[in-house]
């Protein structure tokens, strides 16, 4: 009987979404707050139970292929977070469209327990099944509003490349097992470090398929085909769910895979991984710059994003993978309150999903144009803001391994990226406003949102506890 | 008894053939899930011959589990296929291309 106590949050949550499932059924719709209601319980008992747990060592359990150490315990507590803002956001938007229904919460829950198993992934085979649980339901989610002719091209387009993705990351396992003979990741990185030097080609040739799937799994380029169409086609509020959580376990994936299972072949993946950032950020900020709808927009925002944090990985010294670390979680928060922005602001009939409908926010709602300027300084990385501290701390990574130029490289190309955030503040506060103004929130997302929006700032001014948190992560292993 | 790089070449041949298959099929989606689908036997080939050849069971376990997610992937694959025919009416790849830029 293996040792259960490190999974029960992942155990405690199949069961609640079980019951969630259930309990759905039996609601008649005016009751459905219920099913939010208690999905939300789920969160906040899921975040006390891992909060709880919280250990510095690291332990393992279910014959290694499950691990519980700091990084899973950090990564799951803001996935929790993020997923918990989500919902709230969600929920007018959804009621708007007739889509408020149990499904909705059920395939996020679902999801989420994805994204936990990746995050705790100790072996191949625990990847790989959290990877498929997670895009299974997102793929649901994307198609989640069926009449719509958008919803349903980005979410067969997603799926064909999210399967692709998959079968080429299973290719690459299926390499590596067949050369180290083992699933378990910590025995991996042993037998490949131990690999005799004639061996380095079969290991390259796996590893080459297991980065193109991860690479398609984040989003970096050349394997960013999907993102601007599923951003732009899914519901907003999907798009705010599968632009933010599934980025921290990608990153988790990235670091199960790549550090602990492979990092006696960092100089081979670190060049890859290389070429991946250096052109995520090109064509991120530069491609960004001629859209017109601000979900698309923020796709390659993401992309550029994704650049800076396939850099801070690259790096391959403790200091470049905690400043990934503090940039993802910090990315997933400010990407989270810009769709939040852009969920609020869509009322029933209309979307909120074009430069033009930023155009003078702040004459029709003055705070929201205040936390959508915050956001949008913390994207460009603006000094005082979260996003500052986070992209300060990749560029130092990057200076102090000696890759000065690849530093002042992704400096210009923020540079680049910070015109098309800028042209978002200058339509909100210079531009008249073209259509009348709408708009309401609930008071709970408006708290919600206010704080996602304010951590920004909080995090710009005290980054300690949290860069301290991350350096830790790494410090231990 | 058959040598393993047997297993492997057909496993590298039946992979490609489906990735050339995603990349050159213009027509129909059914094709591309078709692809999928071999693309994930490809892997269950490389995965079983390792297995058999290195004594290791492991390998024969993640092929069950690859299978099983193969068939759910199958279901919401066409769920979705199903949903974009009745919006659209044609399940041909070109005429998906609403969004752009």
């Amino acid at each position: 009987m293996p040792d259960l106590t490190p999974a029960i949050p992942e155990i405690f949550l199949l069961t609640m979404a079980c019951v969630v499932l259930v309990v759905d059924l039996f609601l008649k719709q005016e009751q459905r707050h219920l099913t939010f209601w208690l999905t939300q319980l789920t969160l906040v008992g899921l975040f006390l139970l891992t909060w709880n747990g919280m250990q510095t060592t690291t332990v393992t359990t279910f014959g290694g292929s499950f691990i519980r150490d700091s990084l899973a315990d950090l990564l799951k507590l803001f996935t929790y977070v993020v997923t918990a803002a989500v919902l709230f956001y969600s929920r007018d938007y959804l009621k708007d469209r007739n889509l408020f229904k149990g499904e909705y919460p059920v395939l996020v829950l679902f999801s989420l327990l994805g994204m936990m198993v990746m995050i705790s992934a100790g072996s191949f085979l625990t990847l790989y099944m959290g990877l498929e649980l997670l895009s299974l339901s997102l793929y649901a989610l994307v198609a989640f509003n069926r009449d719509s002719s958008e919803a349903s091209e980005a979410a067969i387009k997603y799926f064909v490349l999210g399967a692709i993705a998959s079968g080429m990351l299973l290719y690459g396992m299926s390499i590596l097992y067949g050369l180290t003979g083992t699933l378990d990741l910590a025995s991996v990185a042993e037998r490949l470090a131990a690999a005799p030097e004639h061996g380095r080609v079969s290991i390259l040739f796996g590893m080459v398929f297991i980065l193109v799937g991860l690479a398609f799994k984040l989003g970096a380029v050349p394997f960013h085909m999907w993102m601007p169409d599923v951003y732009q086609g899914a519901p907003t509020s999907v798009t705010a769910f599968l632009g933010t959580a599934p980025k921290l376990a990608g990153f988790a994936m990235l670091i199960r895979l790549l550090v602990e299972g492979m990092d006696s072949q960092q100089a081979s993946w670190g060049q890859i991984m290389m070429l991946l950032g250096v052109l995520s950020l090109a064509i991120g900020n530069i491609v960004a710059i001629a859209q017109t709808n601000i979900k698309r927009m923020l796709a390659y925002s993401t992309i550029s994003h994704v650049g800076f944090i396939v850099l801070g990985v690259m790096i391959g010294s403790n200091e470049g993978y905690s400043s990934a670390l503090f940039y993802t979680v910090i990315y997933a928060l400010m990407s989270l309150g810009t769709f939040g922005i852009l969920i609020v602001l869509s009322q029933k009939g209309f979307e909120a999903e074009h430069l033009d409908d930023m155009k003078g926010l702040n004459e029709s709602h003055t705070w929201l144009a205040f936390l959508m300027l915050i956001l949008m300084a913390s994207m460009i990385g603006i000094p005082g803001t979260a996003g500052f501290i986070a992209k300060f701390w990749v560029l130092q990574a990057l200076v102090e391994s000696g890759h000065v130029a690849l530093a002042v490289y992704a400096v210009l190309m923020s540079v680049i990226g910070a015109f098309y955030y800028l042209r978002i503040i200058k339509l909100m506060y210079v531009d008249k406003p073209e259509r009348e103004a709408s708009g309401r929130q609930a008071m709970d997302t408006g708290v919600v949102l206010s704080v996602n929006s304010l951590s920004m700032i909080a995090l710009g001014l005290f980054p300690g506890i949290l860069t301290a948190t991350c350096l830790a992560v790494f410090a231990g292993g | 008894m058959i040598p393993l790089t047997h297993f492997l070449v057909l496993g590298a041949i039946l992979f490609s053939i489906s990735i050339a298959g995603i990349f050159l099929n213009r027509k129909n989606v059914i094709v591309l899930l078709m692809c999928i689908e071999l693309m994930l036997l490809a892997v269950n080939t490389n995965f079983i011959a390792f297995s058999h050849y290195l004594g290791d069971i492991s390998g024969q376990v993640f092929v069950f589990f690859i299978l099983t997610v193969a068939a759910a992937e199958a279901a919401i694959g066409l769920a979705i296929l199903v949903v974009v025919f009745r919006n659209r009416r044609t399940i041909n790849v070109q005429d998906l291309d609403e969004m752009k830029g």
